[in-house]
């Protein structure tokens, strides 16, 4: 066996880092061609404060940030409806709600060093609780994606003609706001609140970049965020680096790549099309 | 005949000013209707009550023999909106996935679409000449090509009424001419009442067997077969109007033969 699996906390980190690779960008798809690309920073810094409340007031840090990312992600749904059409407005101000409860109550908080490990994530330091919290919610939003495949496909692309098509886009839209908020303070646990919206945004980016239909870009973005999370974490390994930067960084390699193959791709085809056309 | 939609002193504003003032009008199954008026005369507000994307400040709105409060059946309706094709342009989606999410009644909720449903999609992708397109990005295709998926969208789940909202804008004369054989022809022979927002009064005239003039003052109904005269257009549009007339003779022609 490889070394690196010798270590219990690399097993588990590996278990944690490929379910997370797996429904992050599932949500992550939704979120950004909802043009919501910026709600993971938002709700993960009010998980942030969630966490805060939790250590300071002797609550479980992770129940107290799905808590409080559950209220951030019902909060920017309803501001949103006052500013239709300006959804950043939306998360900008419940993202602002949320750093400044992380700061006022993280000044409650004694052992600062367990706070700043949810700040960064802390992926190799599992317990066997959170490990089983993972599974079963990364169980309950796969389902849910396979399930509700066509029903978040037609309120993405189109909610208006989604509601007239039957969907009852009031209820889904309700499990899915409650499905990313989960995700998300879960997930901020392991890769860190500052790297998981990469993870939701940059798979699915570079999916898009050669996806020629909306399930490819799906598939594309749980592949490229599992390549993302398995090589940084070896890389991070290896090198001693820390797991979520590493995992992120790799992101923004490989999405430079992929746009510059494909800006190299397009030349050639314009050059050869030129070509074509001369010699007629 | 049945009536299909029936309105009845119906009023709406956005803010303070009333847009649709006491309008009352019924549609008959079969109808051919075509919705005309200038530029913020609330014909699209009109569409959108009927659809209940609006709701009216007072007055009754019957669809299908139902009160639209307490209305259900709405895969019996279909919507090709105004602003149908300014979509995100860079948007995932195939046609296919487009046309076939539309059958979600069909399907039914966390069902995953079967082989005859993609043999449905087809069919209706097949009535506007798009079947060539289905694996095709939609944002990879021409505005004229995208109104006819829209098109398509809405006849995939073969509804009773469709409305569409001025869905030749953007659209060459000839697959203009297309979109008004494809709509009279399904009209004709699949008895879809059809209702039109246009500002192709020409065209429309032709085609539809009946006209609702939204105008300064309020709605009347007018019988396309009398014609439309340059002095009622302007009436209608405030200004003066050159109606450039088709040829009609073979425009009939193109319909008796789509
Ligand atoms: N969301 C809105 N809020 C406030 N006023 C609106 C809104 N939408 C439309 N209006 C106003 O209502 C009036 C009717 O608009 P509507 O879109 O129904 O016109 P229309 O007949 O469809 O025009 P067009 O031919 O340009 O499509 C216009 O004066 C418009 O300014
Ligand atoms: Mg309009």
């Amino acid at each position: 066996m490889l070394e690196i699996f010798q270590y219990d906390f690399m097993q588990k980190a590996f278990i944690t880092g490929i379910l997370i690779a797996i429904i992050t960008p599932c949500i992550g798809v939704v979120v950004v061609l909802k043009r919501l690309s910026m709600i993971g920073d938002s709700l993960s810094h009010n998980s942030l404060a969630g966490v805060a409340a939790g250590l300071a007031f002797g609550l479980n840090p992770i129940l107290g940030a799905v808590l409080f990312s559950i209220a951030a992600a019902f909060g920017i749904d309803r501001v949103r409806k006052s500013f239709p059409r300006y959804s950043e407005i939306a998360i900008a101000v419940i993202m602002s709600t949320g750093i400044g409860l992380a700061g006022i109550l993280s000044g409650f908080v004694k052992n600062s060093a367990n706070f700043n490990s949810f700040l960064f994530g802390s992926i190799v330091a599992i317990s066997d609780f959170e490990l089983y919290l993972v599974i079963g919610l990364s169980a309950i939003v796969i389902l849910a994606v396979i399930f509700l495949f066509k029903e978040l496909f037609y309120i993405t692309f189109d909610e208006e003609a989604a509601r007239l098509a039957g969907i009852p886009i009031k209820s889904i839209n309700f499990v899915f706001t409650l499905l990313t908020a989960v995700t998300i303070s879960v997930s901020a646990r392991t890769v860190g609140t500052l790297v998981i919206s990469s993870l939701m945004v940059l798979p699915v980016a570079t999916a898009m970049q050669i996806a020629k239909s909306y399930k490819q870009t799906v598939v594309f973005a749980v592949i490229f965020a599992l390549i993302f999370t398995l090589s940084g974490l070896s890389i991070s390994y290896y090198a001693d680096f820390k797991p979520g930067g590493t995992i992120v960084l790799v992101g923004i390699l490989t999405l430079i790549c992929v746009l510059i193959y494909k800006n190299v791709l397009s030349k050639a085809i314009v050059k050869r099309a030129i070509r074509c056309h001369n010699h007629n | 005949m049945k009536q299909i939609i029936e309105v009845n002193n119906l009023n709406f504003g956005y803010n303070d000013s009333l847009i649709l003032k006491d309008i009352s009008f019924s549609v008959d199954k079969g109808d051919f209707l075509g919705l005309i008026g200038a530029n913020g005369s609330g014909k699209s507000t009109l569409v959108k009550l009927l659809l209940k994307i609006l709701t009216p400040l007072s007055g009754e709105i019957m669809l299908l023999g139902e009160n639209i409060s307490r209305f259900k059946q709405w895969d019996k309706i279909g919507y090709v909106s105004q602003k149908a094709n300014s979509f995100n342009s860079s948007f995932p989606a195939t046609v296919e996935e487009i046309v076939t999410a539309n059958l979600f009644s069909k399907i039914g909720l966390f069902k995953l679409p079967k082989k005859h449903h993609k043999e449905q999609v087809y069919h209706a992708l097949e009535l506007v000449g798009m079947q060539d397109y289905g694996k095709k990005l939609i944002g990879n295709l021409s505005g004229g090509q995208q109104q006819r998926v829209f098109i398509a969208r809405v006849l995939v789940s073969e509804p009773e009424i469709m409305f569409l909202d001025e869905p030749t804008v953007g659209i060459d004369a000839k697959s203009e001419e297309a979109v008004y054989c494809l709509l009279a022809r399904l009209n004709q022979e699949l008895g879809l009442t059809i209702i039109m927002v246009t500002h192709d009064i020409s065209a429309i005239t032709i085609h539809a067997n009946k006209l609702i003039c939204l105008g300064e003052n309020g709605l009347f109904i007018h019988d396309p077969k009398e014609g439309i005269t340059a002095a009622f257009a302007s009436e209608l549009y405030g200004y003066g109007v050159n109606l450039h007339s088709h040829d009609c003779k073979n425009c009939l022609r193109e319909v008796t033969k789509c």
